[in-house]
């Protein structure tokens, strides 16, 4: 057999290997640094947890050809204006609650988990809530009781009694306004908010 | 309680004892598998095999639990909810998987470095310590399922993280046994020969254990949260677990076909470029949509389009080198899983994969029974076909090396047993591609992903439909399950006629 040509020897491949992964790892190091400053809570695309106190809707922007979220006036949650430690401290709770009920086994967030019920990214914004004025009220009657309030929209399925308290309940609600605030590169598209005149 | 109670229910334990040990040794008399067969390390490995096929087990079973909830939506309601059993199903095969290959590396271990073992104690107790933990955390989950909304909940409950449920303890216990296991592999390697083999192997574990510990962490922010949490999940499956599978292949190969090792290397270092080469910025297939800049849309479209590309590699290296060995092997049942995996991966994976990744369509399918269907078909083509096909490759050796070739006894079974389980799989898969279909264009683009347009396209017949054929399936999946169990206990038993030796050529 001939002699084996540079290109298909193992050494060569081997220099390959190391060089692309090493290559590929530090490129991944550099733009992880800049995606984390750049999605940090108070940055442009993901606000501050005080986001909590306004009024937030997703509209289709035309310059830009897809959905964004819009930050509009002041629309305090429970009635109360909180601080930016306060608003902290009750999305957190939220958050936390949502991973000790195991929430991303039946739902999806910012589209990731399971597919037995709905995605909870733009939830706040549902037009399922009826009306603005109706939706803190019904939200927290559900999480805490989902048996009697079900919501099934003719499915069948029903949410679980989870054991979620009224703290727990008004902190996941805190977590789906932050959430829903949140800009997701026109993520879900052509979602039509409460809002959004028919 | 009073003493004679107490004596009752010590009489009625030793009894029980008693009966499971003569049902364990009547056990042991049927399959009459000689362990004098293997090596230390083997018979480290076969423990880490035989736990991996309870957790397929526990898998198949809480899938179909699952996807008869997706049908009757009151079976079990609040017994065991879909979340339940969708996490025990997940993580099943999550774990199941590590077993396999961890049993993989254990097996090969001693004929690669050509020596014994360096830490054999230490790699048994890790077992115990793992399979006993393993055990408490489903435990946890079946029986205390959720907690309140605290960290005590994320310690000792489950942390809420899809596919790295566990909770923050049996993390910290799993980054333990895998040092152990680290440290096992190189100081065998030290004490014995490097290998090019060797040299990708340690240097994937390294990786694979680093990555584990970038989702340990719990964060407000869920944007960070979740730009870590793929950190783990597709640097695993999508690097690490590929490359581990490519070191698993390239040694069964060599044993298999008797490919020489300078050509199975050179495969190796071309797939590890290709595959981290792709895989490694492929992540950012996962940061279209998670709240991350839009440059990811660009730069995670172009590599995650160029994954497939090790995996046709993959197709093309086990499919020449069975052809220019004429397909003359030592055991039929190993090879024909092998070619599976070969067709399963690139199916699975690449084009399934390839399918819904460029964000343009993305947007579209992304959170849909879309990501289901290629999980399906993705885990078990590259995953499950592979550790199944080490599983003959061990029983065979288990039972003296007998003849597992053209004639076999009760070839049936595990020709069954392959049809059964690709057959099953692939039914689900296009079951629940058609649903992703049909909620891509329902829900997300008609509707508009609200909760109307969400129940809108649950309840439409051709998604309802596809969640029976799913099911139908999955039963198919584990009738297969069943005949692969029955034939690997079983293969080869009786057999006189010695496997043929195959040569390095």
């Amino acid at each position: 057999m001939n002699e084996t040509p540079l290109w298909a020897s193992e050494s060569f491949w081997k220099k390959t290997a190391i060089w692309v992964t090493a290559g590929s790892f530090l490129i991944l190091v550099v733009l992880t640094m800049d995606s984390l400053s750049k999605t940090s809570a108070g940055s442009k695309r993901v606000p501050a947890y005080s986001v909590i106190n306004k009024k937030i809707d997703y509209q289709y922007n035309k310059e830009l050809h897809k959905f964004m979220p819009v930050i509009g006036e002041n629309e305090f949650l429970f009635g109360k204006e909180y601080t930016e430690e306060e608003a902290l401290q009750l999305v957190d709770l939220g958050k936390k609650t949502t991973q000790a009920k195991n929430c991303m086994n039946c739902h999806t967030l910012l589209g990731n988990g399971a597919y037995y019920a709905p995605d909870l990214t733009k939830a706040w914004l549902d037009k399922g809530w009826i009306s603005r004025e109706m939706r803190e009220g019904m939200m927290v009657k559900f999480l805490m009781d989902p048996e009697n309030n079900a919501r099934t929209f003719g499915s069948n399925r029903k949410m679980p009694n989870l054991d979620i308290t009224e703290q727990e309940a008004k902190g996941i609600i805190a977590f789906l306004k932050w959430m829903s605030s949140i800009d997701t590169n026109g993520f879900p598209h052509n979602f039509k908010t409460i809002d959004a005149e028919e | 309680m009073n003493t004679s109670g107490l004596n009752g229910v010590m009489q009625n334990a030793a009894a029980l004892c008693e009966k499971s040990r003569a049902c364990l040794n009547n056990f042991k008399a049927w399959v009459q598998l000689d362990s004098t067969n293997l090596t230390d390390g083997q018979q480290l490995a076969v423990k880490y095999f035989t736990v991996a096929v309870i957790l397929f087990f526990a898998q198949i079973l809480f899938g179909l639990l699952a996807a008869t909830q997706f049908i009757y939506p009151g079976f079990l309601y609040e017994i065991l909810d879909f979340n339940v059993n969708r996490m025990i199903h997940i993580n099943a095969m999550i774990v199941w998987m590590l077993y396999g290959f961890i049993g993989c590396v254990y097996w090969f271990l001693e004929d690669e470095s050509g020596t014994e073992i360096a830490g054999l104690k230490l790699g048994n107790i890790a077992f115990w310590v793992l399979t006993g933990a393993v055990t408490l955390v489903v435990l946890v989950y079946l029986l205390v399922q959720i907690g309140p909304g605290k960290d005590s909940s994320l310690w000792f409950i489950n942390e809420g993280r899809e596919y790295i449920e566990a909770p923050r303890w049996a993390d910290i216990g799993i980054v333990i046994v895998i040092l152990i296991f680290f440290y096992n592999v190189v100081a065998t390697f030290s004490k014995g020969k490097w290998s090019g083999i060797a040299g990708v192997l340690t240097l994937d574990l390294v990786a694979l254990a680093g990555l584990y510990v970038a989702g340990m962490f719990y964060m407000t922010n869920i944007t960070h949260e979740q730009y870590w949490w793929w950190w783990v999940i597709h640097l695993w499956v999508e690097a690490t677990w590929e490359v581990l599978v490519g070191v698993i292949m390239a040694w069964s190969l060599m044993k298999l076909l008797g490919v020489r090792r300078k050509i199975i290397q050179t495969w190796l270092y071309i797939e590890v470029a290709l595959m981290f080469g792709s895989g490694i910025l492929g992540l950012g297939h996962h940061y279209f949509w998670i709240g991350t800049p839009e440059y990811w849309l660009t730069i995670g479209g172009f590599f995650s389009a160029l994954e497939p590309i090790p995996l046709v590699a993959m197709v093309v290296h086990a499919v020449y080198d069975s052809g220019t060995h004429n397909f003359k092997n030592g055991n039929h049942p190993a090879l024909a899983w092998i070619i599976a995996q070969a067709f399963g991966n690139f199916f699975g994976a690449g084009v399934w994969g390839f399918m819904h990744t460029l964000p343009q369509i993305n947007m579209y399918t992304h959170g849909t029974q879309w990501s289901a269907s290629h999980g399906h078909l993705a885990f078990f083509g590259a995953y499950a076909t592979i550790n199944i096909a080490f599983f003959y490759l061990a029983i065979q050796h288990w039972r003296g090396d007998v003849w597992m070739g053209g004639g076999s006894q009760n070839a049936w079974r595990w020709k069954w047993a392959l049809g059964l389980l690709n057959g099953g799989v692939l039914g689900m898969t296009i079951a629940l591609l058609i649903a992703g279909y049909e909620q891509s264009f329902i829900e997300r683009a008609v509707e508009g992903s609200t909760w109307g347009g969400y129940f809108t396209a649950q309840n439409h017949p051709s998604f309802q439909n596809a969640m029976v054929w799913r099911l139908f399936f999955g039963g198919m999946t584990f009738a297969g399950f069943i005949l692969l169990v029955w034939d690997l206990l079983t293969i080869g038993k009786g057999e006189t006629r010695k496997a043929p030796v195959i040569i390095e050529s």
